[in-house]
């Protein structure tokens, strides 16, 4: 294999996972965005997209599609009970509280899940086969085509909702100032709940996605968690193109850095460029200082 | 008076065999991760153990002793594992110790034992445990050198001549990637890639593309679930033609599910004999023994059983077999020395002064993955 050709399959194999990275990086954004909260159980969403999903296909026997929706709603479900008991009643909701309690929601989840579905690791199938499809002398799978086009349907949509409807712009107006959000009548909880739902939804979607390749087990949300966070970062928290762009960007250092540097520094260097990033250009790498988000 | 001094004589006598044919009891300790990030091996270690005990004092116990058995869990935790040692030597007063489960607890507890008089037989993989040896330290599983020297021997019997590495960065995987090197340099075999992955990675095209770019004649990946069944995934997928061979850490059906049958299809591994005892010969000396594991163990816990349950197996046989020179710790430990050609479940156990282990290469045999499910390699 020459050394082009080789780059040529590190770009597309780190576009792929970059866009795993992405999609899950965008619920980090979407709650940050309404609510100024860093949701660090979003991980565990992913996770239990991916656990629900195998449990509607083993034990409920339902057909695959069925399954998936299954699993987002069960997941949001989740998501939106993680809200009301733990986020929710909170007196004074500074962000650091928000933050730590999501961190402990992410273990109890977490905890849970390794209780009740034990602690092996399980395959789900693909959606449409493992035949590799050759691009150039590079190969993909069909599998990574599905997680490109939800990414590309999950900004598009997200972009529109928070730009073109009322409830959109209401949770935008609820991140920019709460007590300001409220004054004018918007119902700041049930925004923030709705945030909670979104994510929720998406991240599980993104679990089901790509659990075909990266299999799914009760401790699958850490890492891939935090490897989202780190695209919401380089993309500055942004619902957007942003954050995609951080995750693809993320995903391609890493696989170049495998391949041509050494697979021992492969996750060095995916948090060296999170640190260099929060040091030198803690708004992200796609956007100005001080400008709106989204 | 002659009369009653010969009776006096003879009670005496009586009530001191007596006594020696009642033999006393012996008291077994065991240390296992049953809880935490290693349950997977304490859990069956602790069944199995658990089980031959029953059934042992059942027929009257072993070797004329009955036994008791002590078993506490580490959770996996080195500091517990002292803890608990010092615990069942100077509270529980056991004369010999089954345990621990992981490498790290062993190398705790070692000061301990040495100390104390009181063999040890881990049931831990490192090589450092028994190497070089400590005088009352044991262990049942091979080392990994040994799965390490049947793969290079196979790759030698087909001709091929270089290799390329693909290791996972947790303890299994860079002991096993020392051993690895060192291995190949001694089998005169040139290692053209050495690449590693991280325990949660989820995608090694990467790596692998690396290793298609080394021109290797074989890739050699070493980890545990679920890392090597995404390299099998990964390698079908960039339409690598050259061998794989995968680790005895992944010598299980689960390994060959997760990965996907037409992936795993040609895979070639080194395997204990517990997983794979229904396609050895009727003549394989430990096929009775395996069988018979097998079915008890499925019957008592209604699961399969293990090759780590397997080690706590080993572990009961060493000691029963060592009984045979007597029941004190020190005794024990000479006994244990003593053994040999006692055919177990890892394999068949020869000690020596200078062996604690005792394990040669017929401890695993090199198997390929065939439809899903194995077949004696050639």
């Amino acid at each position: 294999m020459e050394l082009a050709d080789q780059i040529a399959q590190y770009l597309v194999s780190g576009l792929s996972t970059g866009a795993i990275y992405a999609l899950i990086g965008i619920g980090f954004a979407i709650i940050y965005n309404s609510t100024d909260i860093i949701n660090f159980a979003q991980g565990e969403l992913v996770m239990l997209g991916g656990m629900f999903t195998l449990f509607s296909l083993n034990v409920l026997h339902l057909p695959l599609p069925l399954a998936i929706l299954f699993a987002v709603a069960a997941a949001t479900a989740v998501g939106v009970l993680f809200e009301r008991l733990t986020i929710r009643p909170l007196k004074s909701p500074t962000p650091l509280a928000l933050i730590i309690i999501t961190i402990g929601g992410s273990i109890l989840i977490r905890g849970i899940t390794m209780m009740i579905g034990g602690k092996d690791t399980h395959a789900i199938p693909a959606f449409s086969g493992s035949e590799p499809i050759l691009i150039g002398t590079a190969t993909i799978l069909p599998q990574h085509l599905w997680i490109f086009a939800l990414t590309a349907l999950a900004i598009t949509a997200n972009k529109l909702f928070f730009e073109y409807t009322i409830t959109g712009k209401a949770m935008r107006a609820c991140a920019v100032n709460r007590r300001a959000a409220g004054l004018v009548g918007i119902d700041v909880k049930r925004m923030v709940l709705f945030s909670f739902a979104i994510s929720s939804a998406l991240g599980s979607l993104a679990g089901i996605i790509v659990a075909p390749l990266t299999m799914t087990s009760y401790d699958v949300g850490i890492m891939l968690g935090l490897k989202g966070f780190c695209a919401a970062i380089i993309g500055g928290l942004s619902g957007g193109i942003g954050t995609v762009l951080g995750g693809l960007l993320l995903g391609v250092l890493e696989s170049l850095g495998a391949g041509l540097i050494s697979s021992g520094y492969k996750d060095a260097i995916a948090f060296i460029i999170l640190l260099l990033i929060l040091f030198i250009r803690p708004q992200g790498l796609f956007t100005k200082a001080q400008t709106e988000r989204v | 008076m002659r009369k009653f001094q010969i009776l006096v004589l003879l009670t005496v006598t009586f009530l001191f065999t007596a006594a020696a044919l009642a033999a006393e009891p012996l008291r077994i300790g065991a240390l296992f991760a049953v809880t935490g990030p290693a349950s997977f091996l304490g859990e069956p270690e602790r069944n199995t153990l658990e089980m031959l005990v029953k059934e042992a004092n059942a027929k009257g116990g072993l070797r004329g002793h009955k036994l008791e058995l002590v078993v506490y869990d580490t959770q996996g935790d080195a500091t517990k594992a002292v803890q608990l040692a010092t615990k069942l030597i100077k509270n529980d007063k056991v004369s010999v110790i089954i345990g621990p489960s992981t490498t790290g607890e062993t190398m705790a507890v070692i000061p301990v034992v040495e100390k104390e008089k009181i063999p040890l037989i881990s049931c831990a993989a490192g090589i450092k445990i028994t190497d070089p040896v400590k005088k009352f330290v044991f262990k049942t599983p091979a080392n990994d050198h040994v799965a390490a020297e049947k793969i290079f021997n196979h790759m030698a019997a087909k001709k091929q001549k270089s290799v390329a590495l693909l290791t996972v960065t947790d303890g299994f995987g860079s002991s096993g990637r020392e051993q690895l090197k060192d291995m190949a340099k001694k089998k005169g075999i040139t290692v053209v890639a050495d690449e590693t992955y991280g325990p949660k990675d989820t995608d090694m095209t990467a790596q692998l593309t690396k290793i298609k770019g080394s021109k290797a004649d074989a890739i050699i990946c070493w980890g545990t679930n679920p890392g090597p069944a995404i390299v099998t995934r990964n390698v079908k997928q960039l339409g690598i033609k050259i061998q794989l061979y995968q680790s005895h850490g992944v010598a299980s059906k689960k390994y060959i599910e997760l990965a996907g049958n037409e992936n795993a299809e040609g895979v070639i591994l080194p395997a204990g004999k517990l997983a794979i005892y229904d396609k050895l010969k009727q003549s394989d000396p430990q096929y009775k023994l395996l069988k018979e594991y097998e079915q008890s163990y499925r019957k008592a816990y209604n699961v399969e059983a293990s090759t780590f349950g397997g080690y706590a197996y080993d572990s009961f046989l060493l000691i029963s077999e060592a009984l045979k020179k007597g029941s004190a710790p020190e005794q024990l430990r000479d006994g244990l020395e003593g053994i040999r050609k006692m055919v177990s479940v890892s394999g068949i156990y020869s000690m020596s002064p200078t062996e604690h282990n005792g394990l040669d290469l017929s401890a695993f045999e090199m198997v390929k993955i065939v439809n899903g499910d194995w077949e004696i390699a050639k």
